[in-house]
């Protein structure tokens, strides 16, 4: 364990500090509709489900496939919680304005989108963390969608509204507030992995049998912590459905899932920089960096081979392919970015240069 | 002064056809140490797992400092075969996970090492110390009982530096050479605060210098911590040096018991270690 000083606490607030200060200030010069602002609000939205998928997969050892069935979870819950009752008759229009008569503040939408998550995941839980490994993948993965199926559900449409969308809730429109909301969520989560729970789900994602042994109730602990990374993911679910403005059952698909393994991936299993560093790539370049691949290009009179649209995709998965072929620890395997890594690494590094002199 | 900590009844554990262990019985005396030996496959871990919640055995009863922890019989025509007129007697089965019969007082180590190897050697004995602090997830998370985290911190070096282990507290624990390893695993079992310590083959791949080392180290820890010591083991030396008494177990059933000086001398212990010999057959 690293100690940490409490300069590089303030030198980190600060750091943060200055983060948020650019962020604001590109919120304030650049156009809304600006494509690096639209990467900040997903990249935030998605290194939150990220860092939770990281504590159930890369922290606790289950690996579970959930994740988007959790997030409609919650951006359901939010929005039909928070649609203001006025509203309602219009977006409830098959369904006579629906069932629900109140509406609530965004922020207890926020909150209760997590818990109904939570409850969802502590039901589906019971039977479905006695599975190891593939086999808690694939139930979980049939969970998700078999949730997003009910959701379409039609006889439920006085909640859910069917396969319509739901709209008109309360969204945000600038960048600070999806900001803040996942680093207070992601620092949430950090300090529970460094706490004494935090240290039994990495026992336990060592070795269940001497976790077990060391007196580490395996039950309830992953089930705790499948509930906590669920309550994430359905705050991280609201967040998109505000940030969307409207929420439909029918993204929410498994590729949405792989997506989000696919950065907890590269951004290293059992790292939580790791995976909000991966999740900003990984959005900043399937939303722009890379969209260029999808445009027909010619120069001069010479066209450009191989660019039309969905030739991004083809680059995505050899771009995985090669990750999981010759990087399998992501950019920071188990490692963290943090003030007190670098310091230690410079005065190493230092120490070196002194012993080689 | 001495009376029995750990006694196990007639544990039978079949894996299908296969019986691992036979209608084992056992005693273990406060402050003893005593030995389970036996030929490859006897069952000696079988029965160690039966003890410690890890398998629920097919029949038998197991109890710990006078409180039941086992017991388990099998149900329908079964029932009667193995339990007989008492058949009436068990109506409920007692089924306890590893992790409750740690907190009872049992702690144990493994065959084959397990540590929790990307983890520091700090953090592998802070573990044990979890099952026992006073903290909910809340509490823990936003830090409100420093002084719980603090006391679980300041017990866990404490023993580390009583092992002799603190110089490598920030090494990573699966990095460590072979005999480290098995060590930090004694001190992490030491951790849980345990009444009861049941090593399972610790001096597995020692040479004999650190055999020796370790005959010493067992003596020591038992008096420290006023413990009663179990233990599986091979190394002949060892066994006969340190224990008080010994158990010899062979395709699951108990052969002998008795004194070291006993075994040595039983004519069935040679048969069963070295085969039938020639003159007798």
């Amino acid at each position: 364990m690293k100690k940490t000083r409490t300069s590089d606490i303030v030198i980190s607030v600060c750091l943060y500090l200055v983060l948020l200060g650019f962020i604001l200030f590109l919120d304030r010069t650049l156009p809304a509709t600006d494509i690096a602002l639209t990467v900040l609000k997903k990249g935030c939205i998605y290194s939150l489900v990220a860092v939770s998928m990281n504590l159930l997969n890369g922290f606790t050892g289950l690996f579970s496939l959930g994740q988007a069935g959790f997030m409609m979870i919650g951006g359901y819950t939010y929005a039909i919680l928070t649609i203001p009752v006025e509203a309602r008759d219009s977006v409830y229009q098959y369904f006579n304005g629906g069932i629900v008569r109140f509406s609530v503040p965004f922020w207890v939408g926020l909150i209760a989108a997590g818990i109904v998550a939570a409850i969802f995941a502590w039901l589906i839980g019971l039977p479905v963390l006695r599975l190891k490994s593939d086999y808690l993948a694939i139930a979980t993965l049939g969970f998700a969608e078999i949730m997003r199926a009910f959701f379409q559900w039609d006889s439920l449409g006085v909640l859910t509204n069917g396969s319509n969308m739901l709209r008109k809730y309360p969204a945000f429109r600038s960048t600070v507030f999806p900001f803040v909301t996942a680093s207070l969520c992601i620092g949430i989560i950090v300090l529970i992995i460094n706490s004494s729970y935090g240290r039994a789900f990495r026992a336990i994602r060592d070795d269940e049998i001497a976790a077990e042994a060391m007196g580490i109730n395996l039950a309830k602990h992953k089930r705790m912590s499948f509930c906590i990374s669920s309550f994430f993911a359905g705050v991280g679910g609201a967040l998109l459905a505000m940030y969307q403005t409207s929420i439909q059952a029918a993204p929410f698909k498994s590729a949405m899932t792989y997506e989000i393994l696919l950065i907890v991936v590269i951004g290293g299993l059992g790292s939580v920089t790791g995976s909000c560093i991966g999740s900003f790539l990984f959005i900043a370049c399937s939303e722009w960096w890379l969209r260029f691949l999808d445009a027909e290009t010619t120069i001069g009179t010479f066209r450009v081979p191989l660019l039309r649209s969905g030739f991004r995709k083809v680059v995505f998965s050899v771009i995985i392919m090669l990750i999981v072929l010759f990087a399998q620890k992501g950019i920071m395997g188990n490692k963290e970015f943090s003030v007190s890594g670098i310091r230690d690494w410079l005065t190493k590094k230092k120490q070196k240069k002194e012993a080689g002199a | 002064m001495s009376q029995n900590i750990l006694k196990a009844e007639d544990i039978t554990m079949q894996f299908g056809g296969v019986v691992a262990v036979n209608n084992l019985s056992l005693e273990v005396n406060e402050g003893e140490i005593v030995a389970l030996i036996g030929p490859n496959g006897a069952g000696k871990t079988t029965a160690f797992n039966c003890i410690t919640g890890v398998y629920e055995p097919t029949n038998g009863r197991v109890s710990f400092c006078g409180t039941p922890i086992v017991e388990s019989y099998p149900t329908g025509k079964m029932k009667k075969q193995y339990l007989g007129e008492n058949a009436g007697k068990y109506t409920r089965r007692i089924v306890n996970t590893p992790d409750v019969i740690t907190k009872a007082g049992i702690a144990r180590t493994f065959q084959n090492i397990r540590l929790f190897s990307s983890m520091t050697v700090f953090e592998n004995v802070l573990i044990a110390k979890h099952m026992r602090a006073k903290q909910n997830l809340f509490t823990a998370t936003f830090r409100l009982n420093h002084a719980e985290e603090q006391r679980m911190r300041s017990e866990t070096m404490e023993l580390l530096k009583m092992q002799d282990l603190d110089h490598l507290k920030d090494e990573i624990a699966g990095s460590l050479p072979y005999g480290i390893q098995r060590r930090l695993e004694i001190a992490r079992a030491l951790a849980t605060d345990p009444k009861l310590l049941l090593l399972d083959e610790p001096a597995a791949g020692m040479n004999p210098q650190e055999t020796q080392e370790l005959t010493d180290f067992i003596r020591q820890i038992r008096d420290e911590y006023h413990l009663t010591i179990f233990m599986i083991e091979h190394h002949m030396d060892l066994v006969m040096q340190i224990s008080d008494r010994v158990y010899v177990l062979d395709f699951g059933k108990l052969l002998a018991t008795g004194t070291p000086e006993e075994i040595q001398n039983n004519p069935r212990v040679i048969e069963a270690y070295l085969g039938v010999s020639e003159e007798d057959a």
